[in-house]
């Protein structure tokens, strides 16, 4: 009778006073995805607002330079706001305007999510609070201002590790107290049902595109898609439609930080063990008393102790491999991309482009990868700066 | 009958207190419940420090930090449950979230429950929908599954009261634990809708701080549960809070017994 289990994972492990609110949510969300009015309007802010269809484009240079497997990149960093963030919020936020919502809140780390809700509050005029980690609110202060300037208001969060497990911490517990009338636009295929499945269906247009694009380029379907994992919204709008399609091997790329055999890692499904978190049954960095590890990455948006329902069955089942990156190697491919290619991936992306610099020599020619960039790397340019030594006056 | 019904036959209306198990430490924890229930407490509840406890304010958030800074751990604290068995038999209730009950192993906890005297569990992030796996190794080993409703459960009341066992525990206001200057929910609806479908008491808990709110949740229910007002008191007084939880505690117990 659970709702929203993929395996064993998943669930709705919430308090009952936001019992009520997820089951409306719940009704809503299949309600209006049937809709073609919804749907319609939908598109409508895909194509003319967010700039979708994202290109999918040939790094040729990349290509000749790794001397391996052909690599496509789907540029996600291109779209409105910078990120992919933005296909879900848009789907949310229009959802909470037909639930009758007239505020808003969300959890941010990196500050993309809480960029994009922030952007979509203001078109769809809904007031707009974000939480995000004191830490995050340091080390990604541009997106602080920017959420600003778009009318949101930016709560540092002070407790535990103030990065992105605790302004989800707080965002529930924000959500508890104004759940009469307040939607709560969570930013990550994580949390209770319906979270992870409606983050996932409106994440999917990415793998529609990658195959539809993919099938007029090339006439065929790519032998590997791969993106970076944190709580893997990402991965998981690329990876949905290729998951029929057993030739085509999907990777999600984790946050291994100074290295996933230090205690300074986010690579949940490499170190982690079952738990239930977050109003979801997955994989956890813990204790053996069930304590939430303080996680670490350079990525606050991988900076994440758990990992979406859905990909702890894609792991649990051999569907999907999980691998990580570390700190410096996200770094170098930072760079690596940024003066191959003249593209500056978020650092999170960097992740994804770390291992495709490891998978591409490898593989013969005629095989092909398609890697997600899944943000623009403006946002990381001071931060990255700083841990390269540079001394940056902004 | 179980010790938590016997709780509510003796007294006509119940005081709970509550505290962190290691706040500030587990000899201390061990002090406290003695001194509670000697004070008044009819029932006791302890929680299970969390590395992250959504359903917490600020105040009990920071004494899940300061217990599990002290080294509190699940073991260490059935370990000290051990020794306060030797010297009060007051119905004790663990309340703690789903991940430090689960990583330990459900039916390992449950039977470590049943085996120290800890008569109930409340966990706030196990819903309605998710309790079964957990309700069937409570109903193994004897331990009752206190349940939540909330202001906002609704039509879910009669639900979840009809499998209520121990005690239903009616959550007072939206938002986490912490003291309010008021509860503006209509507590005696939500009680009135419990008893239609169940004889197990009920008692309100989040917000209340002074006798007179104690006295008023507990004239239209069974009980009151004060957790932040005694936790506050543990974090204001550090090692020094015996005497001022326990004289608190008896002022509290006593505003509720003399209730009607």
């Amino acid at each position: 009778m659970t709702k929203g289990r993929y395996g064993v994972h998943g669930g709705q492990y919430i308090p009952e006073t936001l019992m009520n609110a997820v089951i409306e949510l719940e009704e809503a969300y299949e309600y209006y995805k049937n809709d073609p009015e919804f749907n319609r309007e939908l598109q409508e802010l895909f194509h003319e607002y967010a700039n979708r269809p994202s290109l999918l484009y040939y790094a040729e240079k990349m290509t000749k330079d790794l001397g391996g497997a052909k690599i496509y990149l789907k540029r996600e960093d291109l779209n409105h706001t910078g990120s992919h963030k933005i296909n879900n919020v848009l789907g949310q936020v229009l959802l909470a305007k037909k639930m009758g919502k007239k505020r808003v809140l969300a959890e941010t780390g990196a500050g993309q999510h809480g960029v994009a809700t922030a952007t979509a509050a203001a078109l769809m005029d809904m007031e707009c609070t974000v939480y995000m980690g004191r830490e995050d609110t340091e080390r990604q202060a541009l997106n602080v201002f920017r959420m600003e300037l778009l009318g949101a208001k930016v709560v540092a969060v002070e407790s535990g590790t103030k990065t992105l497990k605790d302004a989800v911490n707080e965002a529930l517990r924000q959500w508890t107290a104004h759940v009469n009338d307040t939607y709560y636009v969570l930013g990550s295929v994580m949390g209770p049902h319906p979270y992870p499945q409606m983050v996932r269906d409106f994440q999917s247009v990415i793998g529609k595109e990658v195959k539809a694009q993919m099938l007029e380029k090339e006439g065929r379907l790519p032998d590997v898609v791969m993106a970076c994992v944190g709580g893997g919204s990402n991965a998981m709008g690329l990876f949905y439609d290729f998951i029929p399609d057993n030739e085509v091997q999907l990777i999600g790329v984790e946050a291994a930080g100074r290295g996933v055999n230090t205690a300074q890692t986010a690579a949940t499904i490499a170190r982690g063990s079952i738990g239930i978190f977050h109003g979801m049954k997955s994989y956890f960095l813990q204790d053996e008393y069930g304590q939430i590890a303080p996680v670490y990455s350079i990525s606050a948006g991988l900076d994440y102790p758990g990992i979406g329902p859905e990909h702890a069955e894609l792991y649990d089942t051999g569907r999907a491999q999980y691998v990580s990156a570390t700190d410096d190697e996200a770094v170098a491919a930072f760079s690596y991309l940024s003066r191959t290619e003249g593209i500056i991936p978020a650092i999170e992306s960097a992740h994804a482009i770390a291992y495709a610099q490891k998978l591409a020599p490898a593989l013969p020619k005629d095989k092909i990868i398609v890697v997600n960039v899944s943000g623009r790397g403006d946002k990381d340019v001071a931060p990255i700066a700083r841990y390269m030594g540079v001394d940056l006056h902004e | 009958m179980s010790k938590i019904a016997a709780a509510f036959q003796k007294q006509r209306k119940c005081f709970i207190p509550f505290i962190t198990a290691g706040d500030p430490n587990l000899q201390l924890t061990k002090q406290l419940i003695v001194a509670m229930a000697n004070a008044g407490a009819d029932i006791v509840e302890l929680g299970i420090p969390f590395s992250d406890p959504v359903a917490e304010g600020e105040v009990i958030q920071e004494a899940n930090i300061r217990a599990l800074s002290a080294g509190t751990t699940t073991d260490k604290i059935f370990d000290m449950l051990a020794e306060v068995r030797q010297e009060t038999n007051v119905p004790l209730v663990f309340l703690t979230y789903i991940n430090p009950i689960f990583t330990y192993g459900t039916e390992k906890f449950l039977a470590a429950c049943q085996r120290t005297g800890v008569d109930g569990i409340i966990v706030p992030d196990v819903p309605y929908e998710e309790k079964a796996p957990l309700a069937e190794l409570c109903g193994k080993y004897g331990v009752d599954l206190i349940p939540l409703v909330a202001p906002t459960s609704d039509e879910r009341i009669k639900m979840i009261a009809r499998e209520a066992q121990g005690y239903v525990y009616i959550v007072s206001s939206l938002g986490v634990t912490g003291v309010r200057q008021d509860i503006t929910t209509d507590i005696a609806a939500i009680a009135t809708k419990i008893r239609e479908v169940t004889n197990v008491p009920a008692a309100v808990g989040f917000g209340i701080a002074t006798p007179q709110q104690a006295v008023e949740m507990a004239q239209i229910t069974d009980g009151a549960i004060v957790g932040s007002a005694v936790v506050r008191i543990v974090g204001e007084h550090g090692i020094n809070c015996l005497k001022p939880v326990t004289d608190y505690v008896y002022q509290m117990a006593a505003a509720v017994h003399g209730t009607v």
